[in-house]
């Protein structure tokens, strides 16, 4: 856990002085990564650096895991916490080994432990040992140098990392396969992490919570989908952008959206596939199921209205199907790419396990904003109510 | 940027090299005939004797102020580079550079005003001649290993003098020994003026051979000390390429 309590920086400048954090407080739960979003010069990487005391504080306190870290000499507070900078910073004096190993030797660890410990890192990072740990810094791509410079903070084993903006000076695409790595491990490892970024995207996906800054204040600290879905104010809201709404079709799964399954196999009558719809309500088709329960196709109301004999005689095939573990954007794409409202969810043996329609998709992402009218309508008459008492 | 210019010059110069070899195997046959044919070996030969003891001196000489002035100037160096220096760094650098314009002459000749006569003022001068290089160069390599590098040692919690040694110094050490270098092949060049106040050396050759109209005393003492320089020169290169490590060093990519 990392609590920052009324944690300000002054900056004396021959202009004066300059407030690059103005009394920040907030706190990041245990295992959860909190990235510090914010245009550049809006007090994030300030506020990141006073808590390893890159940048001393002019004033506040910080908590790692409830414990006063002002109390703590500056180079046992640092080795205590994983520090990850965008320009990596890989000693290039030094080999890989040499370079992960640092801060266990500087902790006094054995040669056996620290060398065992090695390899564990390079495993974790999937680099292979026998490649890399021998090489230079300077013989690796810039995707696999900043791959050692986590594992470099991850080497002792901290339980909070800071992390300046990791992955912003990697191309696009390894970015993403990086992000991805990193999540996975971090699903490991549970560690407190702060992470500063510029990017809501990267934002977004990565975070448990995110902290918006504005010119040395915390502007609004929520979970992505509440700074996406509500903005606090007009700055966020430019902030995050205009296509907010659709950015949170990354936070969901189709697990958490997809309705119950209904389906029919080929033995199945018309009739019978006719009368499942109704009972639904609203489908105009439903899914065709191989005795795997497979789904192989769809057959329409129309066709069950019209025609007569077994489902698997009059099906039509299907254009595309949901994994459970894809996120909403993913799905969203998909619709758009083959002018579908609904598909049929599978899990990971391919079985149809529900389907996901856009009408559930839109009720899904909106319930948030009726939860907020119910609300203020039920403040509305409290107020009413009290003032009748009165 | 460095990197590729040094690829590109090392390209450039692999043939010229082959020619090289051929065309000094070819001089030095063609010199060695007519020194022969004018028996310029035997009358070298003569000084010998006086040329293996000066030696000797030279080198003396050499290898004191050399090592007194890497001993000062890496300190020095260091001490400047510090960010609590800062303020004074600059302009201490700038009395250097005023220094290094100062001829090599001169200084000897003021450490004799006030050392007076002998090997004493001729090792200070030679000291001091060769004190700034490297002095700079040591500056120079520490203040430019990257900002970056020093926040990562300082992130992961290395304390001030872990970062110098860990850090800081393997980064400059390139630079460093380019100071040396240039140090050592100004103090060896300067050397044999230290016979004009009295230090002795090879300098004791060249300048009677001059004074006595005797070209071959002159060579006598003229040869060591260009193979000398040479020899230094070599020398220092050869222990940069085995002490600078591998990552850092653009001779070992």
């Amino acid at each position: 856990m990392i609590k920052i309590d009324n944690l300000t920086k002054i900056f004396e400048t021959p202009n004066g002085p300059v407030t690059a954090a103005n009394n920040i407080q907030m706190e990041v739960p245990e295992g959860e990564i909190c990235v510090l979003l914010g245009p550049s010069g809006c007090g994030k990487t300030t506020t990141l650096k006073m808590i390893n005391r890159i940048v001393p504080p002019t004033s506040g306190k910080v908590f790692i895991n409830g414990e006063d870290t002002s109390g703590l000499d500056t180079v046992s507070l640092r080795r205590n916490i994983g520090y990850v900078i965008q320009q990596i910073g890989l000693f290039p004096n030094m080999t890989i080994e040499e370079n992960i190993t640092i801060v266990p030797k500087l902790l006094g660890w054995e040669t056996s432990r620290y060398q065992k410990r090695a390899l564990e890192l390079m495993d974790m990072v999937a680099l292979d040992p026998s490649v890399f740990l021998k090489r230079y810094p300077r013989e690796l791509s810039g995707g696999q140098q900043q791959r050692i410079g986590v594992a470099r903070a991850l080497a002792a084993d901290p339980p909070v990392m800071l992390m300046d903006e990791p992955f912003g000076a990697i191309d696009p695409i390894n970015r993403e396969v990086i992000q991805d790595e990193f999540l996975k491990m971090q699903k490991v490892l549970k560690k407190t992490i702060m992470f500063v970024s510029h990017d809501i995207d990267e934002a977004v996906k990565m975070s448990n919570r995110i902290a918006i800054f504005r010119d040395g204040e915390l502007v609004q600290y929520d979970t992505p989908d509440d700074i996406l879905a509500h903005p606090k104010d007009d700055f966020v809201k430019n902030f995050v952008g205009d296509d907010r709404a659709l950015k949170r079709l990354r936070l969901v799964n189709v697990e958490q959206v997809m309705e119950a399954p209904i389906h029919v196999s080929q033995a199945d009558s018309l009739s019978d596939a006719f009368a499942r719809m109704e009972a639904c309500g609203y489908y105009h088709s439903i899914t065709l199921v191989n005795k795997t329960k497979q789904p192989i196709g769809f057959v329409t109301k129309e066709a069950t209205q019209t025609r007569q004999g077994q489902c698997g005689e009059h099906y039509i095939g299907l254009k595309s199907i949901a994994s459970i573990d894809d996120d909403l954007r993913k799905v969203a794409s998909k619709m758009f790419t083959h002018d579908i409202t609904w598909m049929p969810c599978v899990d990971k043996e391919g079985r149809m396990v529900g389907q996901i329609t856009q009408r559930g998709i839109t009720h899904y992402l909106g319930a948030t904003y009726r939860r907020d009218g119910f609300k203020a309508k039920s403040d509305d008459t409290s107020e009413f109510a009290t003032a009748i008492k009165a | 940027m460095k990197q590729l210019a040094m690829k590109q010059l090392s390209t450039k110069q692999l043939p010229l090299k082959r020619y090289s070899y051929f065309f000094g195997i070819l001089i030095a046959f063609w010199l060695g005939s007519v020194f022969e044919a004018n028996a310029v070996f035997e009358a070298l030969w003569e000084y010998q004797e006086d040329v293996v003891y000066l030696i000797g001196q030279h080198v003396e000489m050499v290898l004191i102020s050399g090592v007194i002035a890497i001993m000062l100037a890496i300190p020095i160096g260091i001490i400047l580079s510090r960010p609590r220096f800062a303020k004074v760094a600059e302009t201490a650098m700038q009395l250097l550079n005023i220094g290094t314009t100062i001829p090599t002459l001169a200084i000897l000749a003021l450490a004799m005003s006030f050392l007076g006569i002998g090997t004493l003022p001729a090792i200070f001068g030679l000291c001091i001649a060769s004190l700034l290089p490297i002095v700079r160069n040591t500056y120079i390599g520490l203040n430019e290993v990257p900002a970056h590098l020093k926040e990562a040692a300082a992130g992961i919690g290395m304390t001030a003098s872990q970062m110098l040694i860990k850090v800081e110094i393997p980064n400059a050490l390139f630079v460093i020994f380019a100071g040396i270098r240039t140090a050592l092949a100004i103090n060896v060049g300067t050397a044999p003026l230290a016979f004009l106040i009295g230090g002795g050396g090879l300098g004791e050759l060249i300048f009677t051979g001059i004074d006595l109209d005797e070209p071959f005393m002159m060579l006598a003492g003229a040869i060591p000390v260009a193979m000398l320089a040479v020899l230094v020169d070599v020398l220092i290169a050869a222990i940069a390429f085995l002490l600078v490590p591998r990552g850092v060093n653009p001779l070992r990519r």
